[in-house]
């Protein structure tokens, strides 16, 4: 027994201050945020009141908070839609040789590199709401001005500014700067399958079709899965992109849980920010704890 | 150092194989439309990069909706110099807060590394992944007690708090990258300098620290890039005098009378660091995206 101690006891000594730094600042805090979410803490002067699960009621009740949530889920539905098309797309028509590929593969990766809050400010202004028919044509600016010269006035929009839908436009900035990403992903998983199984398919007779149903497809599941839980998973967090394109943070078009989490934190609403904290957190664990328990088994095989 | 992560993760493609080749007309047809469609991807990815740049240099009339998309009729850096001085004091602190948040996280990211890796105590597993666990946190569940907690510990508002942040929700994206990396290197090195009487820290030093570059350099640059490109943090703990430059930038860009040439400057400027690093270790840069997830 000593021995096995003095064996890993040094690794575990050394894992130390990370084990205290995580166990504090993300599992005790959670915790912590949890208790504060079941007090009556509405203002900034201290309370430590029990009320608990009032906070959680009383939000799923508010239209704001409901309406919230339908945001999140159209903008997950488009970011993710978006990013798997695109990157699934660049990744197949890059994955035979293609010249140049390496620019092109470098040009879609590119917005990756660039915050939300510096490429918000140029979407803010594509994503101008300001039609031609309203404003007599000149003051038109972004998309929906691009959209008007080339002859596609039809399918210019108020983007954003809808109370239904508008949450979708968030969505393009967000496919923008995270297909490339999804690309990544692909292109690796596509490189990853043998070239002898192509070619063992082929000799077999595969059509084409058959090929990518039955050979290339099944293999992709794997990246496909990362990239949804990796997208999903920022999409539920998505804050800055939001506050770079919209200037008030509480506009009801636009608002997610998150960015409402952040007005009520504004507004000094501890135990309400700390009670949409805590869904945002259930929404994500329940999609990346399984994740973490399937790719952990699957390292043990 | 020379096969970087990406080149192992994306090899370049294999030569097309001449089974079922189509009749060469049909290939040409293929292969223009594929050009054609890789092309116009490229256009639509540069549209925003394209507005950004002219818009920058135009001057205030110049800036009209009606000539939105076209070049500046005279070429002004007015709106440069003010996004400049505007956002160099930011940008100065934003380095002081990114160069050692990323050398201290990517430090004890390594040695968590060595350890999941090489040195595993009963229970590693279930300790790691609790660890990844905090890679995927939406932070806005641990931020009000983290306010508190962070006045309760006296870190100043500002870049102070802003390392302790990025160093700690910084670290379970390290481990893993270090981990994953280190999977790699042969258990028989580690058993060699253990044979010859090397403890836990001298065989870090002696053999895993000088093989790790290639992981030092990917998440250095993943550390570097997702703290320069934070708001979150940056809402929450800093104001536009103490502010890191996402900070600056959004003042700069979200006042009611936006000047647009200094907006989309400063946009530019503010992106500069990240696109250079990405520009020069570009490989490295996808294979830190690879290797785990976004932070944010």
């Amino acid at each position: 027994m000593f021995r096995r101690v003095k064996h890993w006891g040094p690794g575990l000594l050394l894992l130390a201050p990370t084990i205290i730094l995580v166990g504090v600042f993300v599992y005790w805090l959670m915790f912590e945020n949890f208790r504060v979410s079941l007090t009556n803490q509405h203002t900034a002067k201290p309370s430590n009141k029990y009320v608990g699960f009032e906070n959680y009621t009383n939000l799923m009740a508010d239209p704001n908070f409901q309406h919230s949530l339908w945001n999140l889920l159209i903008l997950t539905v488009v970011f993710l839609a978006g990013t798997l098309f695109f990157g699934f797309l660049w990744a197949w028509i890059l994955d035979k040789p293609a010249k140049g590929e390496g620019f092109f593969r470098a040009v879609y990766l590119f917005p990756m590199a660039v915050s939300f809050i510096a490429s918000g400010v140029v979407w803010r202004w594509l994503l101008s709401s300001l039609q031609t028919d309203q404003s007599g044509g000149e003051r038109t600016t972004g998309l929906n001005r691009l959209l008007d010269s080339v002859g596609l006035g039809f399918a210019q929009n108020d983007w954003w500014s809808n109370p239904t839908w508008g949450i979708a436009a968030i969505g393009v900035p967000a496919v923008w700067q995270l297909s490339g990403y999804v690309m990544a992903l692909f292109l690796a998983g596509f490189r990853g399958i043998p070239e002898e199984l192509r070619e063992a398919a082929r000799i077999d007779g595969c059509s084409e079709w058959k090929l990518y149903r039955h050979v290339i497809f099944p293999q992709l599941n794997p990246v496909m899965l990362s990239a949804v839980i990796i997208i999903g998973h920022m999409s539920l967090k998505l804050f800055d992109l939001i506050r770079a394109i919209v200037p008030d943070a509480n506009t009801y078009d636009v608002q997610v849980p998150a960015t409402m989490m952040w007005v009520k934190y504004i507004g000094s609403d501890y135990a309400d920010a700390a009670a949409i904290g805590m869904i945002l957190l259930v929404l994500v664990a329940l999609v990346v704890i399984p994740y973490l328990m399937y790719t952990s088994r699957a390292e043990k095989r | 150092m020379a096969t970087s992560i990406l080149d192992r993760a994306i090899p370049d493609g294999t030569a097309e194989s001449p089974a079922g080749a189509p009749n060469k007309g049909r290939r040409r047809i293929n292969r223009t439309l594929k050009y054609a469609l890789l092309l116009f991807f490229v256009i639509v990815i540069l549209i925003p990069a394209y507005v950004l740049f002219i818009t920058s240099f135009k001057g205030p009339s110049d800036a009209d909706p009606s000539r939105a998309w076209l070049l500046p009729q005279s070429w002004e850096t007015a709106g440069w110099a003010k996004a400049w001085t505007t956002l160099a004091p930011a940008l100065g602190r934003t380095f002081l807060l990114v160069i050692p948040a990323a050398l201290i996280s990517a430090m004890l990211g390594s040695i968590n590394g060595y350890v999941l890796s090489k040195w595993r105590f009963p229970g590693a597993n279930v300790v790691f992944t609790l660890i990844l666990f905090g890679m995927f946190i939406p932070y806005q569940a641990v931020m009000i007690p983290l306010t508190q907690l962070m006045s309760d510990l006296g870190v100043p508002q500002g870049i102070p708090s802003l390392l302790v942040l990025h160093i700690v929700y910084g670290l379970p994206i390290c481990t893993l990258i270090f981990r994953n990396y280190y999977e790699s290197v042969p258990s028989e090195l580690i058993e060699a300098a253990r044979m010859d009487g090397a403890g836990i820290l001298r065989t870090y030093a002696s053999v895993i620290f000088p093989l790790s570059a290639p992981g030092f350099v990917v998440v250095l640059i993943w550390q570097f890039t997702s703290a320069w490109n934070d708001y979150l943090f940056a809402s929450f703990f800093s104001s536009g005098r103490n502010g890191p430059v996402t900070i600056a930038l959004s003042f700069l860009a979200g006042g009611q009378l936006t000047d647009y040439a200094a907006s989309m400057a400063g946009a530019l400027i503010a992106s500069v660091p990240t696109l250079i690093v990405y520009i020069l270790l570009g490989k490295y840069f996808v294979g830190g995206l690879m290797s785990g997830s976004v932070k944010g």
